[in-house]
């Protein structure tokens, strides 16, 4: 029984028969298939998970599929590795995704590109699969070329728009500057250790005689692939453009499956990063940093995606914080109610941007409550689940990271705590905002969009209130002990030990805070808001120009290799050299030709006479020589 | 051994004569009949030698050319006839479209 190679292939088939056959076959066909399988993946890892539940705690369902390439006697295998990690992945991913795939359903119902979106979504879900039950770093990495790929065809899915298109480009390109670490990485495991196998990497690292390679060489360079494709500093810049694509892709790939893969990576491989004190400090500081500036840039964005895509962003700084800090188990615990609650919060604003006709701009919005009523519900128990009010789900996972990145003897300190309580606040604050501005604060929608506002039909609406009951009560499984056996949970400092509730009660009073202070500012609509940006206009600028970091990569990356590739590569060496060489032979033996064609004169008796001086010449030469 | 020298001598003779006539004379017919004179000079040299080491082979070679020649004019002949059909002239100065 091969449970876990058919939980990959579900979606593959489901590409392939919608990819080839779905504009034949209609879209009842493509919706059946489309959402069908991705639901059947989702029953078949149910039926993996009790399987493994009935082996034991640390148990490991493994499956070679297939042998790849085998030389001497080593090799690799195509082989799928089922632990309580991947379990928690798995999960989510074909739970999530069956969902995202039902709403969208509905969300698409209009669009040409019908068949194409289900079998690209379903060729993402393929490959995240891949991503996460792939034994060896090798089969994880073609999931994740693979995602990237998906993420790509999605991104620009409306490619008939240039700047769409181009998102797509910048994702892919940014991605692949992560991946380059990724390789290396991959590279120097293999090279030290002559395995790629990941639960085999864990143990060599923990084998009493330490590898031969320098754990936080290799740690740097894996997280460096995780940046990329996690939207950390400083390749943080292509997810917020990735809200080019729809609004169910940014739900599904862009917040709650392909950008925990760096999270679900390094908590993979915790057996390097436990032995790599200064790699696991590069993590925490690199996730602080991402969670505090990026909240702070969705302060004041005013597109309803852009807001979110900048507090995905930031949670996921949160996550490689508590990886950082040693806190595995608390970090896919935060993938996982991030998992419910974003997703929650994207089909709401997908709901709302459905609503309006295309409107996203929430400058324009504004007393939706009373009109799309389930939309307005359930996006406000996912906002005060990500704000991290008790005792919905983030509120759970938020407050360990927190507490994890005071306490942890693995690198916490009071520093990385004050940034992520910052960071903390202003997620509050700002997620209030949108939800004041979109919903509550008096319609500033105009005439003619507010004549067509309609709540969404039954398979978007239905699907935001499974979410928002998970992102209810989805932080009381304690997922970190239930993962306790893989990932062990840090030990926290002594002097620190009896104050836990205290920053319990902390955490929710910022968190509660940051509420308040986004109630006075905006409860009156936008007033506020602009004269407080009118005080400071030039920290306004920064924070609405997202600190220019794309101007400054433009002018230091893209305006001096656009010089090299134009005159060096193109002027010098495509035009002047290739060209130049081949247009040069090209004319040498144009002229050549021309002043042999002299001698054809087509006169038989000349050719005799050269035929004869010909063989007088041999004959002389052989006599002479010979 | 004067007689074999002689022979050779006169094989000589035929061959340059007959060349000399193909790059010299301007005729089709006339240029044809000096090939056939030097395939003959060719042949005289072949019994010649065939005679002087006493084996067969040169005089096996002989008959082979005889049927090559026979082909040859075969070709030949309709092709000049087929000339001359067209411009009345068997002048090969005539004849140069073959030019690259």
């Amino acid at each position: 029984m091969n449970l876990l190679t058919i939980i990959v292939l579900l979606p593959l088939a489901g590409f392939l028969l919608n990819g080839l056959l779905g504009r034949r076959l209609g879209r009842t066909f493509v919706s059946i298939v489309g959402c069908g399988l991705p639901v059947l993946a989702f029953f078949a890892t149910v039926k993996a998970v009790l399987l493994l539940q009935a082996a034991g705690p640390d148990a490991a369902l493994l499956e070679v599929a297939y042998r790849w390439a085998s030389f001497g006697d080593r090799g690799f295998d195509v082989a799928f590795y089922f632990d309580r990690l991947t379990a928690v992945m798995t999960l989510i991913i074909t739970g999530v995704g069956s969902l995202i795939h039902v709403y969208s359903t509905g969300y698409m119902k209009d669009d040409p590109g019908y068949a194409r979106y289900f079998a690209y979504l379903n060729l993402f879900l393929f490959f995240m699969l891949t991503l996460v039950l792939g034994r060896s770093l090798l089969v994880c990495f073609v999931g994740w070329e693979g995602v990237g790929l998906a993420s790509y065809l999605l991104i620009g899915f409306w490619f008939e728009d240039p700047a769409k298109a181009a998102a797509g480009k910048k994702a892919f390109i940014t991605n692949r500057v992560g991946d380059a670490g990724f390789l290396l990485g991959l590279f120097l495991l293999y090279w030290a250790l002559g395995t790629v196998n990941m639960d085999e990497i864990n143990a060599a690292f923990a084998a009493p005689v330490a590898p031969a390679v320098s754990a936080s060489l290799v740690g740097v360079l894996l997280f460096i692939g995780a940046t990329g494709k996690s939207a950390q500093i400083p390749l943080h810049v292509w997810l917020p453009d990735a809200m080019a694509g729809p609004t169910p892709v940014s739900a599904l790939i862009h917040a709650a499956t392909m950008v925990t893969a760096g999270v679900y990576l390094v908590a993979r491989l915790h057996g390097i990063y436990e032995h790599a004190p200064e790699a696991s400090q590069v993590v925490a500081v690199i996730g602080v940093l991402t969670a505090f500036f990026a909240a702070t840039i969705a302060l004041v964005q005013t597109d309803i995606k852009k807001v979110l895509a900048y507090s995905t962003v930031s949670q996921l700084g949160l996550m490689f914080l508590a990886l950082g800090v040693g806190a595995y188990g608390v970090a896919v615990f935060h993938v996982y109610t991030h998992a419910f609650f974003k997703a929650c919060l994207f089909l709401g604003a997908g709901s709302v941007i459905h609503a309006l006709g295309g409107e996203q701009d929430i400058r324009k919005m504004g007393g939706l409550w009373r009109r799309i009523p389930l939309t307005f519900g359930t996006f406000a128990i996912a906002t005060a689940a990500i704000a991290g009010i008790p005792p919905l789900a983030g509120f759970f996972s938020k407050d360990e990271i927190l507490w994890f990145a005071l306490a942890s003897e693995h690198g916490g300190s009071p520093i990385l705590w004050a940034l992520a309580s910052a960071a903390s606040l202003m997620t509050s604050f700002y997620m209030f905002r949108l939800l004041w501005l979109t919903f509550l604060t008096p319609s500033r929608m105009s005439h003619d969009t507010e004549h067509h506002v309609h709540e969404s039909p039954f398979s978007m609406t239905g699907v935001l209130v499974v979410l928002a009951v998970l992102s209810a009560i989805g932080g009381f499984f304690q997922l970190p002990h239930f993962l306790e056996p893989l990932l062990p949970i840090p030990a926290v400092m002594e002097s620190l030990e009896h104050y836990e509730h205290t920053f319990v009660y902390l955490a929710v009073a910022v968190a509660l805070l940051g509420f308040v202070a986004a109630t006075v500012m905006y409860r009156g609509g936008l007033a506020r808001g602009e004269a407080l940006a009118a005080r400071f206009p030039r920290l306004h600028r920064a924070l609405g120009g997202k600190y220019f970091i794309d101007e400054l990569y433009e002018a230091v990356l893209y305006r001096p290799l656009h010089w090299i590739s134009d005159r060096v590569f193109l002027g010098l060496g495509d035009r002047f050299l290739i060209d130049g060489s081949l247009h040069g032979l090209a004319a040498l033996t144009r002229r050549a030709s021309g002043r042999l064609k002299l001698v054809e004169t087509g006169q038989l008796q000349w050719y005799v006479a050269m035929a004869v001086i010909g063989v007088v010449g041999c004959l002389a030469w052989v006599w002479r020589h010979g | 051994m004067a007689d074999t020298q002689l022979l050779l001598g006169l094989s000589f003779v035929l061959f340059a004569l007959g060349l000399v006539g193909v790059m010299v004379r301007r005729n089709a017919l006339v240029m044809l009949m000096c090939m056939e004179l030097m395939l003959n000079a060719v042949i005289l040299a072949l019994v010649t030698f065939s005679l002087e080491t006493a084996t067969l082979s040169g005089a096996v070679l002989v008959f082979l050319i005889f049927v090559v020649a026979a082909a040859e004019i075969a070709i030949a002949i309709p092709i000049v006839l087929q000339l001359s059909r067209q411009r009345s002239s068997l002048d090969v100065e005539g004849y140069d479209r073959l030019k690259g």
